[in-house]
């Protein structure tokens, strides 16, 4: 595929014409030319199926008329409940940011002793389910109940949605900036501040969102501290009256709510570059030395670890130990482990795919088409997993009977609620990328596709592999979509656990709750060695 | 190198799906006779229906889930149910399909095997094992536990007092009272019991726990907790005690989980079968002797020991249709601070 004009792009791919010519300048000129059809197409299907949720609110917020739906919305504990979501999402971000940032930093650029365990073991928390983490903290200390218990709680399983984008910014980050700080005299706190914080800027603020809408989507360990939000409810409204039109119409409040934070967090983005453009590859970097800090550090990990995962687990031993519902059956655990496997690795394979697209324009391109786009990916992700599921019964039975309770149809939906969290770690990725790269490539006549394939892709991948990862773990803990769509009979970790639990008998539920936590290990580990 | 870490993980990822897909093959939904969606917890009724499967002569499927949320499912689904049967743990969530219309008359035959109590106004529903709320108590700390859970308002039981206001039973209880008692007098209750200090437990089991350990002198319960504990452990380990309450008091409520068949469904005669199974002696003795529930058809008594007979109790008289209406109760428990 040879271009005769070897600025333009060419190809069957290229739909417009790029306004090429000297008046605008090449950077510019990319930020604002419309994405190529190779992108556009796949990123408007992703974006459809992201909106498919919201299709449904629409049909049953208004079945009995906008003025119902209205009645529903529109009163004093409407808006009481939004500002307690809003103030519990705004304490989880600024400690997830903390815990997520330093230990990024700790990991990746400093010598921290073992910094490999660490970085596998701060990522765990991820596979705990809210309402398992809150169950733990409520039987050590019955007094967190609330507001404390609830920030505590969704702290310590969202602050890797921080982490992990981090560090792979870090990775991917020049280390080259900090050393010429570092060799002005800047010291070690001052360039962390003025350097590093601002390379990993778009990737802990995506992070920040992914976890301020888990935290506003989250049941389970908000009803099990007694801490009344907006996702609360829309589950009683489920529950109590059995009607899905307060429910519906209730979350379609949630998803304004979510277009407001996103488009917030879009305009604080700036236009500030954050690829490096050198002569040939970025060297590793140097260790920061640690010192006397040393010690405080690993106290900090170690401190981490113990509250995020440790207590968790300690739980669960407390369950095998004093329980005496205990059924070991290693060959249904095996089956379940497996089952949630296939379908976790499914689903993070089909949203890491879909979220490509959408986050390479989310990066390259500015205006309105690929604002839409980006936006349209996160509209849904605060709704409450009940909501999502039944949009996803409703459009199923009406129009894909044959796929209806059958695993394309769970792995659908798990791209469905997950498809921002991919999206995230793929646009923080490809901005660390430099777009003059793919500049050249086009200038060398490669076609939209082959560019994707051979610069920005290889580029991202190490970014794009840790949104996987990412998904994989949040799959595979996924419990009210799974339930309500999984094929009849077919288990996994986190259904086998609510079963257990759901009859008091915790001992039994232990294996299930250690699978989960010990298989989310498994990507943690190989991302980790990838590396090394 | 990069790319060939995305390539062994979308190598992974492809493997896993293809497995996925050649599992799910062999999805027991296509041959099945009947698919029951159940509201009821594997562990609990999961041998029950693998007897039934052979009592009817017919493969069936069974989908676990949470009564409420499989109810909001059957509607979403409407007359492409893939349902035969609903088998919810509690009467509202029936109440609600009756009151949508998307549950089959049954046939008056089932019907009369249970009290009209405890079958749906419609005659589309019908309970197939009852609970009823009790107290229990911590022998070492009450001589005579209180016959009315309008004695637990008072200052003798300040802070003596365990429950959980989150648990469906719980409200099921208030919902009963306001029934009975009209929603002044439930909110007055409400009111006097929040002031009253009560300790807040995360489940029933938790309060007999607490109950037994002393640590609180009542708790507001289920009966068959106590008697699964008993069953387990022995009389002597388990501390509590419990009492059921005379007189009608709305704190004897009687709940009933049941069953009704979909309209939308073609398997209206494998469903009509398992109704009738599990209104059968067999079924119901499960109920009696492995749930510690009550059987609810008639002829059948449960030989749970110490179980006083369901007709021996003074439960108050109630529709159990009328539970349906939780929403007033939550909007009540959240007014008085608590949930």
């Amino acid at each position: 595929m040879t271009a005769p004009d070897p600025v333009a792009p060419a190809g069957p791919g290229a739909l417009p014409p790029r306004p090429s010519g000297p008046h605008a300048p090449a950077g510019r000129l990319r930020a604002e030319r419309r994405p190529p059809a190779v992108l556009l197409v796949p990123a408007v299907v992703a974006a459809v199926f992201a909106l498919l949720p919201l299709g449904y609110l629409a049909v049953r917020s208004l079945e009995r008329g906008p003025a119902f739906a209205w009645q529903v919305v529109a009163n004093e504990r409407t808006a009481q409940l939004l500002g307690r979501s809003l103030t519990l999402a705004a304490v989880v971000v600024t400690a997830s940011l903390l815990l997520g940032v330093s230990l990024a930093w700790l990991t990746v650029r400093t010598a921290l002793p073992a910094a490999r365990a660490w970085s596998v073991l701060v990522t765990l928390p991820l596979a705990v389910p809210s309402y398992v983490a809150a169950f733990a903290w409520l039987s050590a200390f019955p007094g967190l109940a609330g507001f404390t218990g609830s920030a505590l709680a969704l702290t310590l399983v969202s602050f890797p949605y921080v982490y992990l984008p981090v560090t792979a910014s870090l990775r991917g980050a020049d280390p080259a900036q900090e050393e010429v700080a570092r060799s002005l005299g800047t010291g070690p706190l001052r360039t962390f501040w003025r350097v590093t914080l601002p390379q990993v800027r778009p990737a802990a603020a995506g992070g920040a969102v992914l976890v301020a809408l888990y935290v506003l989507s989250d049941f389970g360990a908000v009803s099990l501290m007694r801490y009344d939000t907006f996702t609360r409810g829309i589950y009683t409204s489920y529950r109590a009256s059995f009607d899905r039109t307060p429910a519906a119409a209730l979350s379609v409040v949630l998803v304004v709510m979510t277009v407001a934070l996103v488009a917030a967090e879009a305009r604080t983005r700036g236009r500030a570059g954050h690829a490096r453009t050198g002569g040939g590859t970025a060297r590793p970097a140097v260790p920061v030395p640690l010192g006397r800090w040393r010690v405080p550090a690993l106290a900090w990990c170690a401190a981490v670890t113990a509250v995020a995962v440790v207590t968790p687990l300690g739980t669960l031993g407390y369950w095998l130990a004093v329980g005496n519902s205990a059924t070991w059956d290693p060959a249904r655990l095996l089956d379940t482990a497996a089952a949630t496997l296939g379908v976790a690795a499914a689903g993070a394979l089909l949203t890491s795919l879909l979220a490509l697209p959408v986050g390479v324009i989310a990066a390259r391109h500015r205006g309105r088409a690929a604002h839409l786009l980006e936006q349209s990916a996160y509209a849904g992700h605060a709704l409450p997993g009940i909501t999502v599921a039944l949009s996803l019964v409703f459009f199923a039975v009406r129009y894909a009977e044959p796929l209806y309770q059958a695993y394309p149809l769970l792995v659908c939906a798990y791209a469905v609620l997950f498809l921002p969290v991919a999206v995230a770690a793929t646009r923080a990725a490809v901005l660390q990328s430099p777009p003059v790269l793919e500049d050249v490539a086009r200038s060398l006549g490669r076609g939209p596709l082959r560019v994707l394939r051979e610069v920005t892709v290889p580029l991202a991948a190490p970014g794009v592999a840790a949104g996987a990862a990412l998904t994989f773990v949040v799959c595979m803990k996924e419990l009210p979509a799974t339930l309500l769509l999984r094929p009849t009979g077919m288990d996994t970790l986190a259904t086998r656990l609510w079963t257990e639990t759901g009859t008091g008998s915790f001992a039994a539920a232990a294996p299930y709750a250690a699978a989960l936590i010990l298989l989310a290990a498994v990507p943690s580990y190989l991302l980790g060695r990838h590396r090394t | 190198m990069r790319r060939p870490l995305i390539r062994r993980l979308t190598a992974l990822g492809a493997a896993a799906a293809l497995l996925a897909t050649v599992a799910g093959c062999g999805n027991p939904e296509d041959d099945a006779g009947l698919v029951i969606y159940s509201g009821r917890n594997e562990n609990l009724v999961k041998p029950l229906l693998e007897d039934m499967e052979k009592a009817i002569g017919t493969t069936i499927a069974v989908r676990y889930g949470d009564s409420a949320e499989m109810a909001a499912q059957i509607q979403e689904e409407g007359d492409r149910t893939k349902a035969g049967l609903f088998f919810s743990q509690d009467a509202g969530a029936l109440g609600a399909l009756s009151k949508k219309g998307l549950l089959k008359k049954l046939p008056q035959s089932s019907l009369d095997r249970v009290d009209p109590s405890f079958r749906g106004g419609a005659g589309d529903w019908v309970g197939t094992s009852g609970r009823v709320r009790v107290l229990a108590y911590d022998p070492d700390q009450v001589t005579k536990a209180p016959d009315s859970v309008h004695e637990l308002t008072k200052p003798a039981w300040k802070g003596k007092v365990g429950y959980v206001p989150t648990n469906a039973s719980f409200q099921a209880f208030v919902t009963g009272m306001r029934v009975l008692e009209g929603d002044d007098a439930t909110r007055d209750w409400l009111k006097g019991l929040k002031a009253n200090e009560p300790k807040v437990y995360e489940n029933n089991l938790k309060v007999l726990e607490a109950v037994g350990a002393g640590e609180v002198a009542l708790g507001l319960v289920n009966h068959y907790y106590w008697y699964e504990q008993v069953a387990e452990k022995g009389e002597d380990k388990v501390g509590a005690k419990i009492h059921f309450l005379p007189g009608g008091d709305p704190g004897s409520l009687v709940n009933a989980a049941g069953v009704g068949i979909l309209k939308g469904s073609d398997q209206a005669p494998a469903a009509q079968k398992a109704v009738d199974f599990l209104l059968s002696e067999k079924a119901q003795k499960y109920f009696a002797d492995d749930t510690k529930e009550y059987p609810l058809a008639a002829g059948v008594t449960s030989t749970v020991e110490d179980l006083p007979p369901l007709d021996s109790l003074d439960a108050p008289k109630i529709d159990l249709g009328r539970l349906e209406s939780l929403q007033e109760t939550l909007k009540m428990l959240q007014d008085v601070g608590m949930v």
